[in-house]
């Protein structure tokens, strides 16, 4: 049984037991265009809501991955440092990011289901 | 991570072909006060690589265009001349030449292209066009310092049109019968459904290809006309940004501005050597003193060894010390990896001198290169 949660700065995080995959929506990898380039975090390292997670860049411009919420890296998706376009062909499945151990799982309360996220989106736009 | 949202003011301007980008899925930012397509849903990767294997079309509709009128070739190229270090005398009717409007103290208020009317019917006319974040200040300091002989004419009822790639010219020789026998750097007038358009063999992704300017009426028809073309893919500012960083080209507010000589820019290809010599052009003392002495910095091509691209702002060090800043810098689809222009003293300006690029606070390895950074393919 996994739980997909969405954070406000677009990652989505589907939890398994107390490890969280993280990746960015489809929205994300839609308004960053094609990228080009993507850095990872070491495994290991611990993060809190707000660190950097991850750089993406895209042809024009490099953005941050926030950490959504607190853990340590247990994995990370070393395929996409070679193939970054694997972001934007599958978002939400292939080009996951991290993999993290959460220390503090109370803070999965404090985001968004899919339909709050897609409203999230729609607010925005 | 932040998405910026471009929302878009009600003051911005739109090209006549605004509708064409929404229709086409355009995501529309502002760029120089203008509503502009950044990119089509092909993508930028995919926009960049077919202008490079087939062709692109684009709009630059933002950029200025300008008549300047005088009596006869001889006054008007040699008003020009002492605003421009470029030789204008001589261009023949039709020649197209690169050139920077500079100011007193040899700085570069904007570069341009200036082309020697090919109409006999206009002779003494010059066809500019400059950068579309410059125009107002350009046209305004051409209308103050040339001459009451010569005048200036914007052209804002007029689009322009560019067509870049290898199949450029076949795509547009089918539309505008006899656009092939235009060379590199040479422009005459054609016709379009029973108007005069005015077409230029140039562009600025180191491509062959055209720029052709058309009545504002008639950009929709000529833009359809050539989209229809099976080898024509719409390309935005995004591609047209890499493409021109390849190609090793200047962009103003980057490389180039009015603190930037043509020598620091790297440019002085474009200075013939008898006005090197006599000067006779705004800031012609100083650019002669870096003629003889050396630029204080010099823009060179910049290949980092990894994968990561380094952006505008970043720091160039050689040796554990800062020496120079990345003037533009990201990744070239064609190149395959990052690539970037920046200023290094002329001491480790050349190809092969080892740099490191402060990136996310680490050193990354790069080194000068020879630019550009694709082989340009003109037809000459």
């Amino acid at each position: 049984m996994s739980t997909i949660k969405y954070s406000k700065e677009h990652e989505w995080i589907r939890v398994e037991g107390d490890v969280a995959t993280v990746g960015i929506t489809q929205h994300a990898a839609e308004q960053l265009g094609d990228l080009v380039f993507v850095e990872l975090p070491a495994v290991g390292k611990t993060v809190k809501p707000g660190d950097e997670a991850a750089v993406v860049e895209s042809v024009k411009a490099a953005s941050e991955v926030y950490a959504p919420l607190s853990g340590e890296i247990v994995e990370v998706n070393s395929a996409l440092e070679g193939e970054p376009g694997k972001v934007n062909e599958a978002p939400e499945g292939d080009g996951w990011f991290v993999k993290m151990k959460l220390s503090s799982p109370s803070e999965l309360d404090g985001l968004m289901d899919e339909t709050a996220y897609k409203a999230f989106v729609e607010e925005q736009g | 991570m932040e998405l910026s949202e471009n929302n878009s003011p009600e003051d911005l301007k739109s090209t006549p072909l605004k509708a064409a980008h929404e229709a086409l899925g355009g995501r529309m930012v502002p760029f120089a006060g203008y509503f502009m397509p950044v990119q089509y849903p092909s993508g930028i990767l995919t926009e960049h690589t077919h202008t490079r294997k087939k062709c692109g079309l684009f709009d630059v509709s933002h950029m200025g265009q300008a008549w300047l009128k005088g009596p006869d070739h001889e006054t008007t190229a040699k008003a020009l001349e002492a605003l421009v270090p470029a030789d204008i005398q001589s261009l023949e009717p039709g020649q197209q030449r690169y050139s920077q409007l500079l100011n007193d103290n040899g700085g570069i208020i904007d570069d341009l292209m200036v082309s020697r009317s090919a109409y006999p019917a206009t002779e003494g006319w010059l066809y500019v066009v400059v950068n579309a974040s410059r125009k107002d200040t350009d046209f305004a300091y051409l209308k103050k310092n040339l001459p009451t002989n010569v005048t200036v004419e914007s052209l804002p009822q007029w689009a322009l049109l560019a067509l870049q790639g290898p199949c450029a010219e076949a795509v547009l020789q089918s539309i505008v019968p006899g656009i092939d026998s235009l060379k590199f750097m040479q422009g005459a007038p054609f016709e379009f459904m029973g108007v005069v358009i005015y077409a230029t063999r140039s562009g600025y992704t180191g491509e062959d290809g055209f720029e052709i300017s058309v009545p504002n009426e008639q950009a929709q028809a000529l833009w359809s006309a050539i989209l229809a073309h099976e080898d024509v893919l719409p390309i935005g500012l995004g591609a047209r940004d890499s493409l021109r960083l390849e190609a090793g080209l200047s962009l103003y507010g980057h490389e180039l501005d009015e603190t930037v000589s043509p020598v620091e820019a790297s440019l002085l290809w474009s200075i013939p050597k008898h006005r090197r010599e006599q000067g006779g052009f705004p800031g012609s003392t100083r650019i002669q003193r870096e003629i003889t002495d050396g630029p204080a910095r010099k823009i060179v091509g910049v290949k980092p060894e990894g994968r990561a691209p380094a952006r505008e702002g970043t720091i160039i060090m050689a040796n554990g010390q800062g020496v120079g800043i990345i003037t533009s810098g990201g990744f070239g689809p064609t190149a395959s990896g990052p690539v970037a222009l920046g200023f290094v003293p002329p001491a480790l300006a050349k190809p092969g001198q080892a740099l490191e690029l402060m990136v996310r606070g680490k050193a990354l390895p790069a080194q000068v290169v020879k630019l550009p950074f694709i082989q340009k393919s003109f037809k000459k």
